[in-house]
């Protein structure tokens, strides 16, 4: 234990000494909502300090770029940055979903091509997922990817692409054979974004801030070997990474991918705040609101706790894990709302005024919480999805 | 906010006691059995209640010692959630939140003299409320006055449970200003002492007693600081117990809700099918899923020894509050049905009533929360 004691001292303070300082102006939470120029330069060359420091990819192997080391190191860098709040990593599809994918059924060449970038984020990756009509159901997409003699030709369109506009590759699924049914026409493409015939073009969120791409592919033209395992093994390809993207089975290079406050965070705004000459804290029905939502995120960690005890899973095992997206993300959204009704008449200020409060990062923080209340499957659906999965109701 | 504790452990005894006792209550204690024991006078099913004693269950947490199974509060969780879930209506919280005030504050004499009795399907009751409805255990107007080697009670007690069954019941009294306890046999409290209370929860049966007269052997007679000892331990065990049955309500009354919607036609389709009527359900799940989680941490704390304060107010607030929700929403979504006597949905609701408000409501353990985990800026 000495050994792994004296490394989380060495991380903690290089961190500390090397954290980049507070820019002057608001930093994203997550790779997802990265919006302008200067975001992403300022996240990018802090994710190629960390790389270059050692912190990054520490478990993967040493021959493509990484560390070579046991995951304990890499989970104390990943503990700590957390720790300290530092800023997150870009780089989230590729060093989440893409370079696990590649490491696990990727040949020796593209294990060669593509991980040492995905590190020192030379090479952004995104995903492309999602399409315009299909809403939350991934099976139903259309994209089209026609064989034509080495080569595989792309048309269709791709949305909520996140860092579609700095990203060298995407991770596509794509519909190689519309006759054959819906799971097994997919297939899996690591596809370079300079392709002539792609072109990803920014949309602008409800914050005002951009942040996704809807990308567009006509007669785009890529080398057969951008497929990823065979063709047809698009829908295992995809589910593959999403293991990955939820970590239940490691193989993540690491860092943080998210910065976001909590309940903690809240309560230290109501400290701040103030009511009728005094701070918030002390009012005692901000004070009700704030342990009704201590209850619920406690339950909620709680609940995840008891997700590992068979025996209290068992009347309906799918229940915990299937009901999390909408507790969570539901709690988030109101938690959030609620720390701007903290702000008084401070409230309405927003992203870009002197005076609104810490920048106007939860009004933006609001407005952003719907992207997970509607993306990956609305409440509205996941609701459904219980209804119907956990307790058995008849679909409508 | 310091952070809070994530322990959850279920221990090998819990998961056999949770299996045979869901086993036991699917098979002996169906809604039928429930109705029975409404229109009874009594409410009360001596063969079922000898069955319970026989399986050890009363003993469960008293030591060896005292002929019980040595194990923990955490244990009699995994027995109370099932029955919650079957609406049982028998003695066996009761006897247990007398047993834990004799272990948390009784002398030796005490618990030898009635700890082994509960082990062998004795029922204990406590007897902590006054007419005021005060949660303040502390509070206590009926007193205990010393004539030598005996103690003379007067005043009055209400929402006394079980008080027609118990052989024994624990009565809180003031004491020389300060809150004390005294064990008072059955013998003490013939029928002109009790008078039956209608409550919410027809499945139970409370009466007021009159204290005036009763003496008991000042040997009896808990006082100072294991009184103390023994009011927050029965306080401790009461939210626990509570939120354990109501968990067990929740699932029992989404079962009954799912299975109407699966069933019932409305408009030339199942109402299940209705996505107004289908996120309801997904609420209630969300709220047991919680309520569970909550309980059994704030078991997994107490049976280790460690504060469980936080985690036992929580688990008090999510599940009675989660069991309201699903209740009402049951009686709703059985529409006509719901609003007649003969729809089970009622029984749910009316159970999740009391508990709510039993040892105190969802506002009044948020408040404390409050002081607990947020100190003042």
């Amino acid at each position: 234990m000495g050994e792994l004691d004296e490394f989380r001292r060495e991380v903690e303070a290089w961190l500390r000494q090397n954290r980049p300082p507070e820019p002057d102006f608001l930093l994203p939470e997550s790779f997802m909502e990265v919006g302008s120029d200067e975001q992403f330069e300022y996240l990018r060359n802090w994710q190629r300090k960390v790389y270059e420091a050692g912190y990054l990819g520490m478990a993967w192997p040493r021959e493509y770029g990484g560390g070579g080391k046991p995951q304990v190191y890499q989970n104390i860098v990943n503990a700590e940055m957390a720790r300290q709040k530092v800023p997150f990593v870009p780089n989230t599809i590729g060093l989440n979903w893409a370079g696990p994918l590649i490491l696990a059924v990727g040949s020796e060449e593209a294990k060669k091509r593509y991980i040492k970038g995905i590190l020192n984020a030379d090479d952004i990756w995104c995903q492309g997922f999602s399409e315009p009509d299909q809403g939350s159901d991934l099976a139903n997409c259309q994209l089209s990817a026609r064989r034509d003699g080495n080569e595989y030709v792309l048309n269709g369109s791709k949305i909520w692409t996140s860092l579609g506009s700095y990203a060298s590759y995407m991770i596509l699924l794509a519909r190689t054979n519309p006759q054959k049914p819906r799971y097994e026409g997919l297939s899996f493409f690591l596809v370079p974004m300079k392709t002539p015939g792609i072109e990803p073009r920014p949309i602008k969120k409800l914050t005002g801030e951009y942040g996704f791409t809807q990308t567009f592919f006509t007669d785009a033209r890529i080398p057969a070997e951008c497929l990823m395992g065979k063709e047809g093994d698009g829908w295992k390809m995809a589910m593959l990474t999403l293991t990955f993207e939820r970590g239940v089975t490691g193989g993540q290079a690491g860092g943080l991918s998210r910065v976001s406050p909590g309940v903690d965070d809240v309560i230290a705004l109501a400290r701040r705040s103030r009511r009728d000459g005094r701070p918030a804290l002390d009012d005692p029905l901000i004070r009700d609101q704030l342990v009704r939502f201590i209850i619920e995120d406690q339950g909620d960690r709680l609940t995840a706790k008891r997700g590992e005890i068979a025996a209290l899973c068992n009347e309906r095992p799918n229940a915990i894990g299937l009901s999390a997206k909408l507790r969570v993300t539901e709690h988030r959204r109101r938690l959030m709302q609620f720390a701007i009704s903290l702000q008084g008449a401070n409230a309405v200020r927003f992203v870009g005024d002197a005076d609104a409060v810490e920048g106007g990062k939860w009004q933006r923080a609001y407005f952003n919480s719907f992207s997970s209340t509607i993306g990956g499957g609305t409440s509205q659906i996941q609701a459904n999805i219980v209804g119907e999965r956990v307790l058995g109701l008849p679909k409508d | 906010m310091t952070p809070l504790s994530n322990k959850l452990t279920f221990s090998d005894e819990q998961v056999s006691l949770l299996d045979v006792a869901t086993t036991f209550c699917r098979e002996k204690i169906s809604i039928a059995t429930v109705r029975r024991q409404i229109a009874s006078e009594s409410g009360f099913d001596r063969e079922l209640w000898n069955e319970i004693a026989g399986l050890g269950w009363t003993g469960v947490m008293i030591p060896e010692d005292f002929g019980g199974s040595g194990l923990s509060l955490a244990e009699v969780v995994a027995l109370v959630e099932p029955m919650g879930r079957h609406l049982a209506a028998v003695p066996l919280v009761s006897t247990q939140l007398f047993a834990r005030a004799l272990l948390a504050g009784g002398s030796e004499p005490i618990k030898r003299a009635f700890l082994p009795q509960l082990c062998s399907g004795s029922i204990g009751t406590v007897a902590l409320f006054e007419s005021e409805g005060d949660w303040d255990l502390g509070h206590i107007e009926a007193s205990a006055v010393q004539e030598g080697d005996t103690v003379r009670l007067s005043g009055r007690k209400t929402l006394v449970c079980d008080a027609a069954v118990a052989d024994f019941v624990l009565v809180s009294v003031n004491f020389s200003g300060a809150p004390a306890l005294a064990v008072v046999k059955a013998a003490d409290l013939p029928k002109e002492r009790r008078e039956r209370e209608l409550v919410i929860d027809e499945t139970r049966r409370c009466f007021s007693l009159r204290l005036d007269g009763i003496g008991v052997p000042l040997s009896s007679l808990i006082t100072g600081e294991r009184a103390q000892a023994a009011l927050k331990a029965v306080r401790d065990a009461a939210l626990l117990l509570a939120a354990a049955e109501a968990a067990g309500g929740i699932a029992g009354v989404l079962e009954l809700t799912v299975e109407y919607l699966n069933t019932r036609v409305a408009f030339g389709r199942k109402i299940g099918s209705y996505q107004s009527l289908k996120h309801g359900c997904s609420e209630i799940l969300i709220g047991l899923e919680r309520a569970r989680s909550h309980v059994y941490h704030a078991a997994t704390l107490i049976a280790a020894g460690e504060d469980a304060e936080v985690a036992l107010r929580m688990a008090k607030v999510e599940a009675g509050d989660s069991m309201v929700f699903a209740g009402d929403r049951a009686v709703q979504f059985h529409g006509g049905f719901g609003f007649t006597w003969d729809c089970d949905a009622q029984l749910y609701l009316r159970r999740a009533l009391w508990l709510q408000n039993a040892f105190g409501d969802a506002t009044h353990h948020r408040r404390r929360l409050a002081d607990l985990l947020l100190t003042a800026a």
